[in-house]
């Protein structure tokens, strides 16, 4: 299957949204190499704002840009433009619903080498949590490409959680994207699974593979976690016996935590697959983290299995 | 620029005026930033009602923009507000009630006039710089204000921003540090004294100016040099007294947020007609 990197399909796609639109600006705090804002650095120098490794200034700094008719694209590591910056998203962004886009780059445990002050496993639970807020997580390059062009018009801001590595391709590039939307990437009536990020690739494998036992599993990409799509999720849900989350994020306060909030009303049985409330560490690649921690195929399918009570 | 004496006394007017109408805020009984506000009632008052290009309509895009990132002393901007035809007079005693437009901290979706949120401290530079960058991209000629509060600049978010602000010369944003020392818990130089400030700024590469911050001549005057300098942010570093204008006040640490009593609301009332008297 094709392999894209993500990245670069977001340096590439800030670029070509620079250059539609005039008022887009983007600030990096000296990362912009590995996120690869750099890109729209060097297209339009005049927009772009290195600060330095200051995380904090840089979310408020693209604030008031935001405040003179900007739409700013803040750019670091997932861990620090969340997690380093939470009260400035919070006070000086959510609160007045600025367009400030803050990207979450080398996320999940995407950035392998680097350990658990680099990974981030709580990025998601901490953005979906403040009022106004829109939360991504692109399941390909191609939709990361969609979704940062949709990134130009939407009002309010948005977090997007940009993998490091490259990843399959399932996203049509003639298809329409809207940011908000969920979509059935495999269709199956026993189980379903929600997946995003990577863990779509790896629900799709587990489908494969269970197919054989004879084990029909829908795989549904949720690659805008909030605001979730709720009624198109319980329409994905009709007909199956159980329901299977799965994330590159801790099981608290992720995408699994938002299916069972939409989900509460159901009786429908539901299993996480996610980092079990722990952190990374290092490693020579990054297949040997979602090994580690859980997130292979057959995590997925133990967990489909689990629902259906096998 | 000069000023005239009736330019003068025009500011010192409507500083009167913004310490009246602090007092209708927080009547006797209220718990409200009566300190903080009151330090910076007079560079406010030179701000809006002389230096600032200000408009009838507060969205005016040529106009300069003030941020209080001493979010708690809004009262003074909320009685500027009013004397702006901002804010109907009727929501001074509405400030902090559930039906008000005057929050407890600066919220720029209620109240016209705010140019941004802030409260938690820190953050106001920040955002100012970042506006006075969009500004410099617009080609506008229009400048940018910071409030800044002596206890507040213990946050480093402050100095991430004073360093990023020199990076990209901007000459267009102007930070005023109210120099009260008074903080939330007792005075600055017992709660965590930060000595040299002055020569910190400059050592961060802005231009420093220091004044009375309660000498409207002075006031000014900083304020005409800030806009004169060119290729660098300018510091006013203003002198003020904590509660200025109320005797019982000026100083306490107790006033950074608190109710006047009835005999204290007492004084303030004269302590108004007094200073009306005197600036005439």
């Amino acid at each position: 299957m094709e392999k894209k990197n993500c990245r670069n399909a977001y340096g590439q796609a800030l670029v070509d949204l620079g250059k539609k639109y005039d008022n887009v600006v983007a600030l990096e705090a000296d990362l912009g190499k590995s996120t690869m804002s750099y890109m729209f650095g060097d297209a339009y120098p005049e927009r772009y704002f290195q600060v330095g490794i200051a995380e904090q200034n840089m979310a408020s700094m693209a604030a008031g840009l935001a405040l003179t008719g900007k739409v700013a694209f803040v750019n670091s590591f997932a861990v620090f433009s969340s997690g380093r910056a939470y009260d400035q998203i919070r006070s000086s962004i959510c609160i007045p619903n600025l367009n400030v886009r803050i990207c979450g780059s080398s996320a999940g445990l995407s950035d392998y080498g680097d350990g658990k002050t680099h990974q981030s496993v709580d990025d998601i639970a901490i953005m979906r949590v403040l009022p106004h807020m829109t939360v991504l997580s692109p399941v390909d390059a191609v939709e990361t490409e969609k979704m940062v062009a949709a990134l130009g018009e939407l009002k309010g801001p948005a977090y997007i959680r940009i993998n490091r590595n490259d990843l399959p391709v399932y996203t049509d590039p003639d298809a329409e994207y809207h940011i908000g939307k969920i979509s059935t990437i495999r269709e199956g009536k026993d189980v379903v699974v929600f997946g995003s990020g990577v863990m779509v690739s790896q629900a799709m494998a587990a489908a494969e593979e269970l197919e054989k036992e004879g084990i029909s599993v829908r795989v549904v990409n949720i690659s805008t976690i909030k605001p979730l799509d709720v009624a198109a999720l319980k329409a994905c849900c009709e007909g199956v016996k159980g329901v299977v989350t799965a994330e590159e994020h801790n099981i608290y306060g992720g995408l699994g935590s938002a299916v069972c909030e939409a989900l509460s009303d159901s009786r429908l049985p539901i299993k996480m697959v996610g980092l079990q409330d722990t952190f990374g560490r290092s490693a020579e690649n990054y297949q040997l983290l979602l090994e580690k921690y859980h997130l292979m195929p057959a995590d997925v399918a133990a967990a489909v299995k689990a629902v259906l009570g096998a | 620029m000069h000023y005239t004496a009736q330019d003068i006394q025009d500011v010192k007017r409507k500083a009167i005026d913004i310490r009246a109408d602090i007092l209708q805020m927080i009547p006797n009984g209220k718990v409200g930033h009566l300190g903080g506000s009151c330090s910076a009632a007079d560079f406010t008052a030179a701000l809006y009602f002389k230096h600032m290009k200000v408009f009838d309509d507060p969205k005016n895009p040529a106009r300069d923009r003030c941020i209080f990132s001493k979010g708690h002393a809004v009262l003074a901007q909320y009685a500027c507000f009013v004397e702006l035809g901002y804010v109907d007079r009727s929501e001074l005693p509405k400030v902090k009630t559930i039906n008000g437009i005057l929050q407890g901290h600066p919220d720029m979706d209620l109240t016209p006039g705010i140019e941004a949120v802030t409260g938690s401290l820190g953050q106001g530079l920040s955002v100012a710089l970042g506006m006075a960058l969009g500004l410099k991209l617009d080609k506008s000629d229009s400048r940018v204000f910071a409030v800044l509060g002596d206890g507040e600049i213990s946050e480093g978010q402050i100095w991430e921003a004073a360093m990023a602000a020199t990076v990209y010369k901007a000459d267009n944003l102007c930070a005023i540090l109210d120099h009260n020392g008074v903080q939330a818990t007792d005075v600055t130089e017992k709660v965590f004294p930060i000595h040299n400030i002055q020569e910190k700024w400059r050592a961060f590469g802005w231009h420093v100016i220091e004044i009375d911050g309660h000498n409207i001549e002075q006031i000014l005057a900083a304020l005409d040099e800030a806009k004169a300098t060119k290729g660098q942010p300018t510091l006013i570093y203003a002198n003020t007294v904590k509660g200025k204008g109320f005797a019982f006040a000026e100083g306490k640490a107790k006033y950074h947020n608190a109710a006047m009593t009835e005999e204290e609301y007492q004084q303030a009332l004269q302590a108004i007609e007094q200073a009306r008297k005197e600036v005439g």
